[in-house]
């Protein structure tokens, strides 16, 4: 699966429709709601600051290895991927469709920091109907997938999105968390989390990690064809399953086994040694193909 | 007014709930039979351990007692800070409640939430609007961040936020300013064993619960343009 670094197209450098192009069956994609049939965030043009037509969010439809997919992009170039009034709405627009229209996926490509704070109230609500709304889909047996590699990863209420879909693919650039570092070190002080420290920031919320600890599915290159290869490889195995209590009851367990084994670490060379990595300290170097085979070889 | 006082106003018919970690579970009398009681209290910074007791105890009311209704007292400022909780992706214990509470609908228990004090950002979206409806007393805190520390992130004046505020639910802090937009359904002039009746009926009469907040936003003034874009989306042509 690794690739030359000249072949690859980084997903992470990637605008949100770069990242539909490579990801989707070539030339299947159209768009709902395109820029000319849509307005910008007038909230926005009242603090006057620019607007984007498309108010950072890319939605429609198209294919997958044929299969006919939804798919929502954030635009982490505008906003952050913020969350507004217009881009949560185009988001809960869709998922709502797919509900009544069943494609074999929904493909989420997070990008965001979470709520937009110039639209603050309208951002938070819509990210909690855009939480209920992939629920809703998952129930009616639509796998969503959130697709997470972008420069602004998936964090705030976009990290809680993240984890209620069937599964995240991430790549190692990617990130989730919920509050971010510089929240934290601003709150909590420099000792607790310092924001500048990029090594820290990766090991507590970055790809590797993630994958590592079983809360993303699948590691993959940062390359727009990885990301179409894993999402294809991972939708041929997947049937979602209907909500269950034993499935929760499961997941409890899981998390909470975590807690206590884990609970006074502070960063990610902790955990992958707990984990049973015998040099965590080279987890930060390790490719791709390597760090994935290094994950299956550990004790479960 | 002490949590104490809230639940004696609540269930007037009697109640037990324990607090532990500033996590409240328990269950209550009320005149349509009993409800479980659960949320936080003491503005809970919300971590792993309390989303994992919260979802524990609905966990345990769904199988232990099918149908019977949820009330989620709440009072967040947020979730906690901290690398620790981070490192173990505390996103996913957030997301782990909202899924268990899912659940619960999904199996024919009504809920609602009442934000007794506070109500801020991820701790709020983990339960408290995940409920079938969300309700706040007159005077709680709802928000995402208060209008100085907006401020600060976006590096416009706080006058001009404040001036703004004024005239927009949108951005202002405030449980009024999420009832305009529809993410609460209504405010409570105080703890009342009457209006939680009625919202208990409210909530059984809905059944099975929809998400209504987008056509509530539009017909209270707050979200204008979010109900016309979803519809938009859903009804569009699909040329291929």
């Amino acid at each position: 699966m690794s690739l030359s670094l000249t072949n690859r197209h980084s997903w992470f450098e990637a605008t949100a429709r770069a990242r539909i192009n490579g990801l989707l069956d070539a030339g299947s994609f159209s768009e709902i709601l395109p820029p000319a049939a849509s307005q910008p965030s007038p909230h926005l043009a009242q603090l006057d600051l620019p607007g984007a037509f498309d108010d950072g969010v890319v939605i429609g439809y198209g294919r997958l290895e044929k299969k006919p997919i939804f798919v929502a992009a954030q635009e982490g170039q505008f906003m952050g991927g913020a969350v507004g009034e217009i881009h949560g709405a185009k988001i809960v627009g869709l998922l709502r469709r797919a509900v009544e229209e069943k494609p074999a996926a929904v493909l989420f490509l997070i990008d965001s920091g979470g709520v937009r704070l110039h639209e603050a109230n309208a951002g938070l609500i819509a990210i909690s109907e855009i939480m209920r709304a992939v629920l809703d889909a998952r129930a009616a047996g639509v796998p969503v997938i959130a697709l997470v590699g972008g420069s602004c990863g998936a964090f705030g209420g976009m990290g809680i999105v993240a984890k209620l879909c069937s599964a995240i693919i991430i790549s190692e650039e990617g990130r989730l968390a919920l509050s971010g570092p510089e929240v934290i070190e601003t709150v909590a002080g420099v000792e607790e989390f310092d924001a500048k420290d990029r090594a820290l920031v990766w090991r507590v919320t970055g790809g590797k990690h993630r994958y590592l600890m079983g809360d993303c599915a699948m590691l993959v290159d940062d390359d727009l064809a990885a990301f179409r290869s894993g999402a294809t490889e991972f939708l041929a195995g997947w049937a979602e399953p209907a909500p269950s209590l034993a499935s929760l009851r499961a997941r409890q367990q899981v998390l909470k086994n975590r807690l206590a084994a884990y609970a006074t670490y502070r960063d990610g060379l902790q955990v992958w040694a707990a984990l049973g990595v015998a040099e965590p300290e080279s987890v930060p170097l390790l490719d791709r193909d390597s760090l994935v085979a290094l994950k299956e070889g550990l004790p479960t | 007014m002490s949590l104490k006082d809230i639940l004696d106003r609540l269930f007037p018919a009697g109640h037990a709930v324990n607090v532990a970690n500033s996590v409240i579970t328990g269950q209550a009398q009320t005149a349509q039979g009993p409800v479980a009681v659960l949320g936080t209290t003491d503005a809970a910074a919300i971590d792993h351990a309390m989303a994992l007791a919260l979802a524990d105890f609905i966990l345990d009311t769904v199988e232990q007692h099918p149908g019977r209704p949820l009330v989620f007292l709440v009072d967040t400022c947020g979730q906690a800070l901290s690398r620790s909780q981070e490192l173990l992706c505390l996103n996913g214990s957030l997301a782990h409640l909202a899924s268990c509470v899912d659940l619960a609908r999904r199996q024919g228990h009504p809920s609602l939430s009442l934000v007794t004090a506070n109500a801020v950002s991820g701790g709020f979206l983990s339960f408290g609007l995940m409920a079938d409806q969300a309700y706040a007393l007159a005077d709680a805190q709802v928000r995402v961040m208060d209008l100085r520390a907006m401020a600060r992130v976006t590096k416009i004046a706080h006058e001009r936020l404040v001036e703004l505020a004024a005239t927009s639910p949108i951005f202002a802090p405030g449980a009024e300013s999420y009832v305009r937009m529809g993410g609460i359904e209504a405010i409570w002039p105080t703890a009342s064993a009457e209006l939680l009746e009625a919202a208990l009926l409210a909530a059984r009469q809905a059944m099975p619960a929809t998400d209504q907040r987008l056509g509530c936003g539009l017909n209270r003034g707050g979200r204008q343009l979010a109900a016309g874009i979803a519809q938009a989306v859903q009804h569009a042509g699909l040329g291929a």
